[in-house]
């Protein structure tokens, strides 16, 4: 990378080189030819009169012949010279400016000046590898939740779709391989802010070297990678990638959890959606009755694996069986865009379908079609492109599933509230009943936007407060914390999901449970709640007055003070 | 043989050379130093400061180094020519020119230190 440091230097050397020479031949020149004075003396101009002469000449300014008018002689000299210095110096400047449009200088320049910001980040940040669909979504979910995201890309076409996408933070990027660990440790691979490594690229060997770079330079750091094939994700396992995500591995599963826990699912959509967005309303997929899969691609035989898990029936619908193979259970040609096909799918007597081919268009003429067969059909849209977003939302599906928004999500959460995850994979042994008794609990907190999911670390970092009464000997409780700093009779509207400690995980803590220093809490609530909660976790007098309900002076002074005032104000009762 | 490097050896030694040509002489002699010499030493010290230019061994920084040290101390004495001469009432004196005289002499010292660091290259360069 400094290499181009030289290589502009060296480019610079003719034209400089060139520019002394005829500066130095031309006031020589002008030196050595005699002029004569205002009285018509012989005189001859000094060099630095010569100097002062071509300076202005030759950068084309021209004051005249200065400081006595030139004879004939000098004159000659003076036009060849004109047309050498002026052509030398158009050459010198015309060089230079080719050398700042150079696409490699200023790919040079612009590397550094993605260095230079990420090296000063003094937040919490994700390394994101590859904008593609998924990097993207990623990327939107982290900053509209106000986390910092760094990104390595190697298409500069999509490096400038980013900067044009106006996030809510500033993302760096880099237009470069991620799969070189230079432009990983560019992009802040050993920041000590970098949280956690996210290689989203479309080809599984860039991913794997990716992840293989972050776990030699920085074992402890959560790496997440996408991977298409078995064969990658054992690889990857291998040598402790964090997680892996299989985008149709994880569609699959969450259609699977939407139809036998329609409430878990819906808990799901309500704990990850994005800020100010309405609760998103439950949806039951019909679980007697036949179903129609069109697409039997990576896509359809991950879904078709889980619907066989739950003992539905299934009609398979796919155009070209010859390639993707037939499944077990035979499957009808066509492409399902037809009204034909979904006829001899069965489309009369099915209850739900789902639109699963890798081609937006044909996903929607196959709903459309279908939807015009038979109302009423619980349709579930595949949706591979984002920009298809306007036109899927008119369709009205029950259930949209975008792979890349999914996985997003999945590595968000995995990401930025690792709890979050720790708590689904407890609630998937729940009844179903259980996850809808939790709903009731947040729609009253919420109301009817989207909760805020945060969580909360004890220690001196994440509740100062917290953590010096802790040390300090105090007992302080669960409602302590969700409890209002500014009314401690008030409740804050927010609810404490879990919380972990060494060796145990407790589920909906009870309000008396007593906090322990390193106890990690997952709550969810309002978003003001969230910065109200802040006071009482940081601040020592808001806490004093929580535990105590006195107002404690919190200045030095005013601390120092107290005691001399209360044992005056006592002694005088 | 490099014609390159034949250049650029060339105008280093040129540079010292020069320079010494117009130190030698009485301090204070203003009859024994020459303006256009100064001027070629000034000139040939600017050529063979861009020829250092890119060069990547730490020898070659060191060289640049040097250069521009020589190349700013002839300046100075230049400029302080050019406004005694031009600028001021009494004209190039004898002080004014030991002033001049011990800057190129200053120059001339970054201009030996280039000249050995060259051979020194030259020597550690075994082919």
């Amino acid at each position: 990378m400094e290499n181009i440091v030289f290589v502009v230097f060296r480019r610079m050397r003719a034209p400089l080189l060139t520019l002394i020479v005829t500066y130095a031949v031309a006031m020589l020149g002008l030196v050595l030819i005699p002029g004569r004075d205002a009285a018509g003396h012989v005189w001859r101009m000094d060099l630095f009169h010569a100097f002062y002469f071509f300076s202005y000449t030759a950068t084309t300014i021209g004051f005249g012949e200065l400081p006595y008018e030139l004879t004939d002689a000098q004159r000659l000299w003076v036009t060849f010279t004109i047309y050498l210095t002026v052509i030398v110096w158009v050459y010198s400047i015309g060089t230079l400016i080719a050398l700042l449009q150079d696409p490699a200088f200023r790919q040079f320049v612009s590397e550094r000046r993605f260095v230079r910001r990420v090296r000063r980040l003094a937040e919490r940040f994700y390394l994101v590898c590859g904008y593609g669909e998924t990097g993207s979504a990623l990327v939107k979910a982290l900053t509209d939740r106000d986390q910092l995201a760094v990104v390595v890309e190697i298409n500069p076409e999509r490096v400038s779709h980013l900067r044009l996408e106006g996030l809510r933070q500033y993302v760096p990027a880099l237009c470069g391989d991620a799969g070189s660990p230079q432009h990983l440790l560019a992009a802040g691979l050993q920041h000590p802010r970098c949280a956690g490594v996210a290689a989203l690229t479309n080809f599984n060997e860039v991913n794997l070297k990716i992840a293989i770079a972050s776990k030699l330079l920085r074992p402890r750091l959560p790496v997440i990678c996408r991977a298409d094939s078995r064969d990658v994700e054992a690889n990857l396992a291998s040598f402790g990638t964090d997680h892996i995500v299989d985008p149709f591995d994880t569609f699959a599963s969450r259609f699977a959890v939407a139809v036998r826990t329609p409430g878990l699912s819906l808990l799901h959509r309500w704990l990850t959606g994005r800020r100010g967005e309405a609760l998103p309303e439950p949806s039951f997929p019909p679980r007697q009755g036949l179903w129609i899969l069109c697409g039997y691609g990576r896509f359809g035989k991950a879904v078709l694996t889980r619907m066989d898990e739950l003992g539905l029936e299934v009609v398979v619908v796919e155009a070209a069986p010859e390639h993707t193979g037939t499944p077990s259970g035979g499957c009808v040609v066509g492409r399902g865009t037809e009204a034909d096909t979904l006829r001899e799918a069965g489309i009369e007597r099915a209850v739900g379908l789902i639109a699963g081919t890798s081609d937006d268009a044909n996903n929607l003429s196959i709903v459309m079609t279908a939807l015009a067969l038979k109302p009423g059909l619980f349709v579930v849209l595949r949706q591979n492109l984002q920009e298809s977003q306007p036109i899927v939302e008119a369709v009205k599906a029950a259930m949209v599933m975008h792979p890349a928004t999914i996985i997003a999500d999945k590595i968000r959460v995995l990401l930025a509230t690792p709890l979050l995850n720790e708590l689904e994979q407890i609630a998937s042994y729940q009844p179903d009943s259980w996850a809808c008794e939790l709903l009731s609990r947040i729609t009253a907190v919420v109301a009817s936007r989207v909760p805020a999911v945060w969580e909360v670390l004890v220690d001196r970092d994440g509740a100062y407060a917290v953590a010096h009464a802790l040390a300090g000997g105090q007992r302080v409780l669960l409602y302590h914390v969700l409890s209002d700093p500014l009314e401690r009779e008030r409740a804050l509207a927010a609810i404490a999901l879990l919380l972990l400690r060494p060796g145990e995980r407790i589920v909906l803590p009870e309000p008396d449970t007593v906090l322990r220093p390193g106890d990690r809490l997952l709550l969810c609530g309002r978003h003001q709640v969230r910065d109200r909660m802040e006071w009482t976790l940081q601040n020592r007098g808001s806490l004093a007055y929580i535990l105590t309900g006195e107002h404690r002076p919190a200045g030095h002074l005013w601390r120092w003070l107290a005691p001399r005032r209360s044992a005056r104000t006592g002694g005088a009762e | 043989m490099n014609p390159e490097k034949v250049v650029f050896g060339f105008f280093i030694v040129l540079a010292l050379t020069l320079n010494f040509g117009f130190f030698l002489g009485e301090i204070d002699n203003v009859a024994h130093h020459d303006v256009y010499e100064l001027f070629a030493v000034i000139v040939v010290n600017l050529i063979a400061t861009v020829l250092k230019f890119g060069e990547r061994t730490q020898i070659g920084a060191v060289l640049l180094a040097t250069s521009l040290v020589a190349v700013l101390q002839l300046l100075a004495a230049a400029v302080v020519w050019a406004v005694a001469a031009h600028a001021s009432q009494e004209g190039v004196t004898p002080a004014v020119m030991a002033s001049i005289v011990s800057l190129t002499g200053g120059a001339m010292l970054a201009n030996v230190v280039s000249v050995v660091l060259l051979v020194i290259e030259t020597v550690m360069l075994k082919r």
